[in-house]
Order: structure tokens, then sequence, then C-alpha cells
């Protein structure tokens, strides 16, 4: 860990509706470079509300978040669109538009409100398809994808996006283990070239294979925050779930347990 | 076809076709016989020159606009509201403009820039209605909040429509509004030009300039964020310039349906769904289409066809052709 985190997210509370409970209550953890950090933590536990309080979509009601060491809010809408790329849960996309199309709306952040990309940015492009294994994929229709592809080139366009903060709101959810296991490997390439990647995830499984940090949520409140070590352990995730979770290690490998056959 | 071309003929073909169109329907007409005016007559009959100066140039080129307006607003919105089913008057304007066009009819007067004037406005008040209305409402997106307050503005207005028929003297106004709501240039004149073209034509460069970002407009709210768009700002800036053009040209054409549904549908087959590359054959196609179709209205018979009727006729054929070809798809 370095001494000073990229991202220090401080007492931050957060409220839909001044009437309801808040969403957020009073998180803190911090996110160091190059990093690979997991919010773990069952549905409804706040984890993409966290992420939408990051990208500055959503201005908290209590605590700060400082990007290296500046509150969020001194950035620009521009500056923070080149910081951080964000791929969504998922996406409905109603026209018929070619992969190469899609994946160069992330060139955005660096073009003026009436520019159109040019060369520089269709290359830039065509090297985050290639990073994500999606180059042959330039010409196909997005709606004739399946969803493994279409997650794949919501990760492409994140990555033309050049962000040096990348993340990623349930990235593995509804993938079969083949395309999770894709995706998680190139999460840890990313992380290999130096981009600092957090992701929400309700799976304890994906935080398993890549994560160096984690943070367990649940109900607005995080239990636990730090390195994978210190936070992955059957107590933990069990308070974090409310079932019986173990982690247990089979042929010097970890896994997680947290179901067996009804009998 | 090499790349660079390419690109300097496609843009030329796209501004020089209409102009072509427009050339060419100078000379049609019903004077002095159906049909065709020999172009030599401008030379020796003073009424032909008068004709095509005075009625006719302006009337084409108000056909135009009239396409290129309801072409690119049609665009503009199916992208902002993510629905390719989307006419550029659904929100309260096209039954706003119906009501305050008829509302003048009936209380006022029938002067064309009256009638002109008062559809601008209350084109305009459909619009702020819906949108006044969508913000009160408390059920669902933003979106979605707007398509139903343009829904229950459009019934409003109908309703105030239908009031105002009933109370209107049969033998005059009634069917002015009836003529009128059908949609025709026929009453087109320099003056009526005048006060459209500005408008559409500012309209238009907004609308050409953020063409690539329509893309990111499209996308969901989060997602366009992240990318940096100031969403609420832009869809702003883009939807009030679509639903300008849009007041002026029906309040001075009537209700003209299907073109902004059905030319966007047709750019898109033929360049794909980047709005960068369909707004621009958008526009081309939508001004040759109006021209086109007035032709037809000016032509077909010795009185004059309304307009609304050839654009929906042809429209909702040209709609159907597309749908049972096997390749087109509607993703609503």
């Amino acid at each position: 860990m370095s001494e000073r985190s990229l991202l220090t997210i401080n007492e931050l509370t957060f409220a839909y509706d001044s009437t309801r409970a808040s969403a957020l209550n009073k998180v803190s953890f911090e996110i160091d470079a190059g990093t690979i950090t997991t919010i773990l933590g069952p549905n409804g536990a706040g984890k993409t509300t966290l992420l939408h309080l990051l990208l500055g979509l959503r201005k908290p009601s209590g605590g700060s978040i400082l990007l290296e060491d500046l509150p969020l809010n001194q950035y620009s809408r521009r500056d923070l669109s080149q910081w951080m790329g964000l791929v969504p849960q998922s996406e409905h996309v109603s026209f018929e538009y070619t992969v190469l199309e899609y994946v160069l709306l992330g060139r955005a952040p660096y073009l003026s409100p009436l520019e159109l990309p040019g060369e520089a940015d269709v290359e830039i492009a065509r090297d985050a398809m290639r990073k994500v294994g999606i180059a042959s994929l330039e010409h196909r229709p997005i709606p004739e994808l399946s969803g493994g592809e279409l997650q794949l080139v919501l990760l492409a366009r994140a990555l033309a996006q050049q962000p040096r903060i990348l993340l990623l709101d349930e990235p593995t959810s509804h993938l079969d283990l083949a395309n999770r296991n894709v995706t998680l490997r190139i999460l840890d390439a990313l992380r290999k070239e130096g981009t600092t990647i957090l992701f929400t995830t309700h799976d304890p499984e994906a935080a398993l294979i890549v994560a160096d940090n984690i943070v367990l949520m649940n109900a607005g409140k995080v239990l636990a925050a730090g390195s994978f070590s210190e936070t992955f352990t059957s107590e933990k995730l069990t308070e974090t779930y409310g079932v019986p979770v173990e982690v247990v290690r089979t042929d010097g490998i970890q896994v997680v347990k947290s179901s067996g056959r009804l009998s | 076809m090499n790349k660079t071309r390419r690109q300097t003929l496609i843009p030329l073909l796209l501004i020089l076709s209409p102009v072509l169109i427009l050339g060419i329907s100078l000379f049609i007409g019903r004077y002095p016989q159906p049909i065709w005016m020999n172009p030599s007559l401008l030379g020796s009959d003073e009424i032909a020159q008068r004709l095509v100066l005075n009625l006719r140039l302006p009337r084409i080129l108000t056909a135009m606009l009239l396409g290129m307006s309801l072409s690119a607003a049609g665009g503009v919105m199916q992208m902002l509201f993510r629905n390719p089913l989307v006419e550029p008057g659904f929100l309260g304007v096209s039954q706003g403009a119906g009501f305050g066009a008829a509302l003048c009819i009936v209380f006022l007067s029938k002067s064309p820039l009256a009638i002109e004037g008062f559809a601008t406005l209350f084109a305009v008040l459909g619009l702020l209605f819906s949108y006044f209305f969508a913000r009160k409402m408390r059920y669902g997106g933003w979106l979605l909040r707007l398509v139903l307050a343009g829904i229950a503005v459009s019934a409003f207005f109908s309703a105030g429509l239908g009031i105002l028929k009933y109370l209107a003297d049969p033998n005059s106004q009634l069917q002015e509004i009836v003529f009128w709501l059908l949609g025709g240039l026929y009453s087109i004149t320099w003056k009526s030009l005048l006060y459209v073209a500005p408008v559409v034509l500012v309209g238009m460069v907004v609308i050409y300039l953020m063409r690539w970002r329509l893309n990111l407009l499209a996308l969901e709210d989060e997602t366009a964020f992240s990318l940096g768009v100031s969403v609420g700002r832009e869809r702003t800036l883009l939807l009030g310039a679509s639903v300008a053009v849009t007041a002026v040209v029906i309040s001075v054409a009537g209700i003209v349906g299907w073109v902004g549904l059905i030319i966007p549908h047709i750019a898109r087959r033929i360049t794909g769904a980047n709005a960068a590359n369909f707004i621009p054959v958008s526009i081309s196609l939508g001004a040759i289409f109006g021209v086109l179709c007035d032709d037809l209205a000016r032509t077909l018979m010795p009185g004059e066809i309304p307009l609304g009727i050839i654009t929906s006729l042809l429209g909702a054929v040209i709609f159907i052709f597309l749908m049972v070809k096997p390749n087109f798809k509607v993703k609503a």
C-alpha cells in the first residue's frame, strides 16, 4: 500500500429521500492506485449508489470523496470523465450501432461538443477492442451480440475513455462462468498496466478470483474494509450476507462454500 | 470507391439532389397545362414568371424546409427518447398547434398570419405544459414522464379542438379548420417563408453540429454522465431546437404527419444507427420528400390535395413496406 491513496472516501452519507433511511451511512475506505478493489455485499447494500457518488452523478448529503487529495466537486465534468470510466451493469441499446461505432462513444471526454471522432480516436477504440478480445466484432451490429459479448463492448467503450480509474457495476452478474472468468482476467491484465479498478459484486467468488482489497457492505454500511486476507473470512462474509458462508482451502486453493444440495 | 472520394461525394450528393429536385419542381404544376411547364415559357410569359417567382418558389422552398425540419426533429427525438417510433409533434406540439389554429379561425380571423401566430403559440404552450406536468409527476423516469405528460396534453388539446369544431360555423369556419388540420402549403407566400426560414435554419445548424453528440444522449443517463456529457443541458438544447422547427413548420403547414417518423427510419437503413451519419441523410431525404409530396399535392388534381393526406398515405405505405421486409427490425 502506498502512503497516499488515490481515492479517499470519508464518512460518506447519502439518502435518496429525506424521509427514508439513508442508502449510505458514514461509508469510509481508501483506494490505492493500481489495485483492484471489490465492493462486496448482498443486493440492496448500496453498492450502485456508492458508484454513482464516486462518479459525481449524485451529490453526497454528508462526508467527502477526495481524488488525489482534492474534493471531487473541484473537478470539472470533463476532467472527471477523463479520470473515470464506467461500465454499467447492463445497457439497453435501441438502435443498430456497429461495435466500433459504440466503442467510439468512449472518446467523448476528449472531444468538444461539436467535434466528431477522428482517425486517432478510431485507433484508440480499436486498441481498446483488442485489449478485451473483440477486435473481430468491429462491424457486428450491437443487437446481435450475446450477453457476454455486449459486456465486453461496454468494457471496451470505457477503456476507449483511457481512464485511470475504472468503475464497474456488477460486471459479472449476468455472465456464465466462462465469460465471468474472461472478464476478470481482463481486469487483472488492466491492473498490471496500472489501471485502478473498482467493481461491485454480490458474488464472493468474483472477489476471491481477483480482488486486492475488499469493502464489505450491508444495508448502506461498511462492515469491513481492507486487504483481501483481512476481509475475506468466513466470519465476515457470513455477517455480510446473513447466511452461512465458509472460506475453505482445498488442495491449497481458497474456495467459497455457501450452499450444498438440499437433502 | 476509395474513402476520401466517398467523403467528398456523399455530402455533395446530399446537398445537390434536393436542389435539383427543387429546380425541376418549379416547372411542375397545372399551368399552363397539367404537370409540366416548358422552362422557355419563362422568357415570354409574364404570368408564368410571376407564378414561378411569387407562388411556386416560396412554396417549394417551404416544402423543403418542412421536410428537413420534421425529418431532423423526428430523428433527434427518436434518439432522445430512445424510441424509434416517436414523432416530432408528440409532446403536445401538434395537437397544441391544431387547437391554436382552430381557436384563431373561430374567434379571431382567417388571415394566414394570425393563424400561424396562434398555431406557433399553442404548439409551444403544448410543449411547456408537457414539460411542466412531467416535472410535477411522481412516477417513473424523466423520459417516461415526458411521454406520459405529452399524451395527456395532446388529449387535452384534441378535446379542446373537438369543442371548437362543434362551435365553428359549418359553412365557413369548420371547412377552414378541417383543411388546416389536413395540412397544406397552399397559402404560403414569401412572407410566411421569411417567418419560417430563420427558425428552421438556426434549428438545423444546432442539430447538424451536435449530431454525433446525439448518440451520447441516447445512452442511459449514468453512462452519458460518465462520458462527460451535461445530459440535462444538451438534451434541452436539442429538444428545444427540434420543437422550435416543428412548431413553426406546423404553424404554416398544418398537421403534416408521418414525415418525421418515416424519413429517419429510411436514413438509418441507409447509413446505420450512428446519428453523425443518419442525421444529414435524414435532412436531405426529408427535403426531397417534402418537395415531392407537395408536387403531388399541387399537381394530381385540379383542386389541391391536402399535403398531410399525401405524406400520411406515402408514409404509411413505405412504413409497411419496410416492416414486412425480412431484414427490418423495430426495437422499442
